[in-house]
């Protein structure tokens, strides 16, 4: 089978995937979890306990407030210590419940067993109800409720399911470890996925840097129907569901449209998995594998962490915080979130800790754009970061709006690549926010 | 624990930086600058040495007392402005035109527009051009090759471009090809020309360094030199008596100096693929009608510069072929 890759850009960051190959560990029960009630894009969940409850592991603290949104699960079994704001990974602070952990006991109705349940039963109805009953979000980063997007608009149809393995962070192995570990739970996952759009068809993507998982997967969908594995060629943002839709079936999701608006629909390995145990073991998402890592981090690890577990405790868990740390982000290099401590919990889209070096945490000396076209030739969405960049600073928003500003996908890759170490990404996401609010308007008028 | 930096994504960045890609080109450049050297002595050690001087001591002294910004020296654009310069230059011009070049490239061609980045001309070129309509004489009377020791006092003569333009007419091309050098010695560099622009061959290595190691891509030198060879190709075809075949065409003058060097300088050349297409065809179509209809021998410097003007045009009308225009069903 030939390697595929997306067409336009794209770049080499050094891989760093150091904790590839390490088996997934139970990270362990910390001492109190705070859980956010907003893990997810779209209205926050409206909180059912208050303090002082007694809560058990995989019970509801907070329901689906709204058609986007999604529940909330307790993810320990312990007392309601605290419903107050909390500061989340953004920094800013948001409503969060604090519940002081005690010797495990998951709630009822509940399989924790470990044997796998092979018959996918239950209309396509009753898998959306039991996803958006677990709140399952999009693992990979994005944190859409994926009851939502098992929800084919009117007008649309659904062709192919995509299963996104491709996982094109650098540093990051969770993805990696759930293939390998998980693959038969992983492919029901994708049977359940696909009974529940009504699709015939579904595409794994995974990057040839990882051809164990390429194996295994292909040897976990042999003799299930419709189902295919696609190696790819290595290049970052491979991810970015627009470039994997076109890196395997070389159609173009629209400018501001969907993938349903070209009959796909994306789902992160991490999410296929989680459908799994929601459909076949009524297991709510309060777990997911989270990788801790870093050049100078001691033990490098995937762990399969409690949501809430404070992002410190797993730090620890991996010989603690390296001396010449000096930035600590939330998921990959590329598009994850600096924090300004280790105090955050993590929460169902926390795909990574990773621990840089100070040498590597500095920005170089912003110099004088010299015109060398790289931002240009790597930018996978076909815009001109160094333009878009100009035009944000000196607020020209209809030329912004014009040049496509809104298609930016943020990923970093013109900041990356550019020689005078100049913060195009940065003014690229002020003109967003700026052109975007005068969008709105204009709508609401 | 420390505290802790925090800024907006991304976190990891490319090794590459502006000095960098400036010392990569001027190590593209070494080959060339050898068979220079060889061919054209201590004149050409000279030249070099006082163009790369004085332009960095020019960029210096007008950053420093007339911008008043901070000096930007070690970036090593002005170094390759200056040897860029030389190589566009006779091995026998005297030190002081050097000095007026190199002043014309850094304070007209780059400073005057604010600096690296800004210019709308190729620095070098602005100088070049400067002492060629300044100093006509200087400027066109080229060293034999092989004279090791000589200087300002060296034997000279016209280049094969110049003897091509100044035959034709009386004489068939055919007839006039016996007056230069052979094949083997322009494709070497044996032959009268500016001091960095023989030696096809060492421009070519420069040319393969570069795109190894992806300071430029193709897209600009490859175009101009197959536009050259395709339209001069017609002219042969049409009337061999009177036009020199293609290849004579691509191995003299400034042409390989120009499409591989100048013609690709980051700041004046277009920022997408379609422009630079564009642009590098128009410099291959302009050299050729200067070189065959018009008044000068070489047409390569000229048409740079004039299609350095039209690059913040191509920059407006041919924009990257934007993700999700058209969407393809099947």
């Amino acid at each position: 089978m030939g390697l595929l890759t997306f067409s336009r850009g794209g770049i080499h960051p050094p891989e760093n995937k150091i904790s590839a190959g390490n088996k997934i560990e139970k990270a362990g029960l910390p001492e109190q979890v705070i859980i956010p009630v907003t893990q997810h894009l779209g209205a926050p969940a409206k909180v059912l306990v208050s303090k002082g409850d007694e809560v058990k592991t995989g019970q509801v603290i907070a329901e689906a407030e709204g058609f986007v949104s999604t529940n909330i699960h307790s993810s320990v079994t312990g007392k309601v210590l605290k419903v107050d704001k909390f500061p989340d990974s953004s920094g800013y602070k948001r409503m969060a419940v604090q519940i002081q952990v005690e010797e495990d006991s998951w709630a009822e109705g509940i399989d924790t067993g470990e044997e796998v349940v092979e018959s996918v039963d239950g209309t396509s109805e009753e898998i959306r109800n039991k996803i958006l009953a677990a709140g399952i979000v999009g693992l990979g980063g994005a944190t859409f409720p994926s009851h939502v997007k098992l929800m084919t608009p009117k007008g649309k149809k659904a062709e192919y399911l995509v299963i996104n393995g491709v996982e094109c962070e650098p540093y990051l192995t969770a993805d990696h470890a759930l293939m390998m570990e998980r693959h038969r739970e992983l492919t029901i996952g994708i049977r359940i996925l696909m009974k529940g759009l009504g699709v015939e068809k579904a595409i794994i993507g995974i990057e040839n840097n990882k051809p164990d998982a390429i194996e295994v997967m292909q040897k976990a969908i042999e003799g299930e129907n419709g189902i295919t594995v696609q190696p790819l060629k290595v290049k970052y943002p491979q991810g970015g569901e627009k470039q994997l839709v076109e890196a395997l079936l070389k159609r173009e999701v629209p400018s501001g449209g969907l993938p349903i608006d070209v009959g796909v629909v994306v789902f992160n390995v991490g999410t296929a998995y989680a459908s799994y145990l929601a459909v076949q073991k009524n297991r709510p998402l309060i777990e997911r594998v989270v990788t801790v890592t870093g050049k100078s981090v001691s033990k490098p690890s995937n762990f399969l962490t409690r949501v809430g577990t404070p992002a410190s405790f797993l730090v620890e868990k991996a010989g603690g915080v390296p001396g010449d740390t000096a930035k600590v982000i939330n998921g990959g290099p590329m598009m994850g979130k600096a924090v300004a401590n280790l105090d955050i919990p993590i929460v169902k889209g926390s795909s990574g800790i990773l621990l840089i070096r100070e040498t590597e945490a500095k920005r170089g000396l912003v110099q004088q754009c010299i015109r060398c076209t790289k931002c240009v030739s790597v930018c996978p969405m076909g815009l001109e970061p160094y333009l878009l960049m100009t035009q944000a600073e000196k607020e020209m928003n209809d030329a912004l709006e014009q040049d496509k500003v809104m298609d930016c996908i943020e990923c970093g890759s013109c900041s990356f690549t550019c020689p005078s170490s100049r913060p195009l990404l940065d003014y690229i996401r002020l003109g967003k926010a700026r052109v975007g609010k005068i969008m709105r308007e204009r709508k609401a008028v | 624990m420390n505290k802790l930096i925090v800024s907006p994504s991304p976190h990891a960045h490319t090794t590459e930086s502006v000095p960098k890609l400036m010392y990569g080109v001027i190590i593209a450049l070494l080959p060339a600058f050898a068979v220079s050297f060889y061919f054209f002595g201590i004149g050409m050690l000279i030249v070099t040495t006082v163009s790369v001087v004085s332009c960095v001591l020019f960029e210096y002294l007008i950053q420093r007392y007339m911008l008043k910004n901070k000096p930007t020296l070690l970036d090593g654009s002005a170094v390759l402005t200056g040897l860029l310069l030389a190589f566009c230059l006779p091995a026998n011009l005297p030190v002081w035109m050097v000095m007026i070049g190199a002043l014309a490239a850094i304070g007209i061609g780059k400073m005057t527009f604010g600096g690296l980045g800004n210019n709308i001309f190729n620095p070098a070129l602005v100088g070049r051009v400067f002492l060629f309509i300044s100093f006509p004489v200087a400027m066109t009377s080229y060293p034999e090759p092989g004279q090791w020791l000589s200087y300002t006092d060296a034997a000279t003569g016209a280049t094969p471009l110049g003897i091509m333009k100044e035959g034709l007419g009386d004489s068939t091309a055919g007839e006039l090809m016996k007056e230069v050098p052979g094949y083997m010695d322009l494709f070497l560099g044996k032959m009268k020309g500016s001091a960095g622009e023989v030696g096809a061959i060492a421009l070519l290595l420069g040319l393969i360094y570069m795109l190894i190691r992806r300071i430029i891509t193709w897209h600009i030198p490859v175009t101009i030199l197959a536009t050259v060879v395709v339209f001069t190709g017609i002219l042969w075809l049409v009337n061999p008596e009177q036009n020199a075949d293609p290849l004579f065409h691509l191995l003299t003058g400034g042409l390989m100096l120009g499409a591989i060097f100048m013609a690709t300088d980051y700041v004046t050349s277009p920022m997408t693929k379609k422009g630079m297409i564009i642009y590098a065809v128009l410099i291959g179509l302009l050299t050729v009608i200067i070189r065959v209809f018009g008044a000068y021998p070489e047409g390569v410097q000229f048409a740079i510069l004039i299609m350095n003007i039209f690059v913040p045009l191509l920059n407006k009308y041919f924009k990257p072929k934007r993700f999700g225009k058209e969407v393809k069903r099947g």
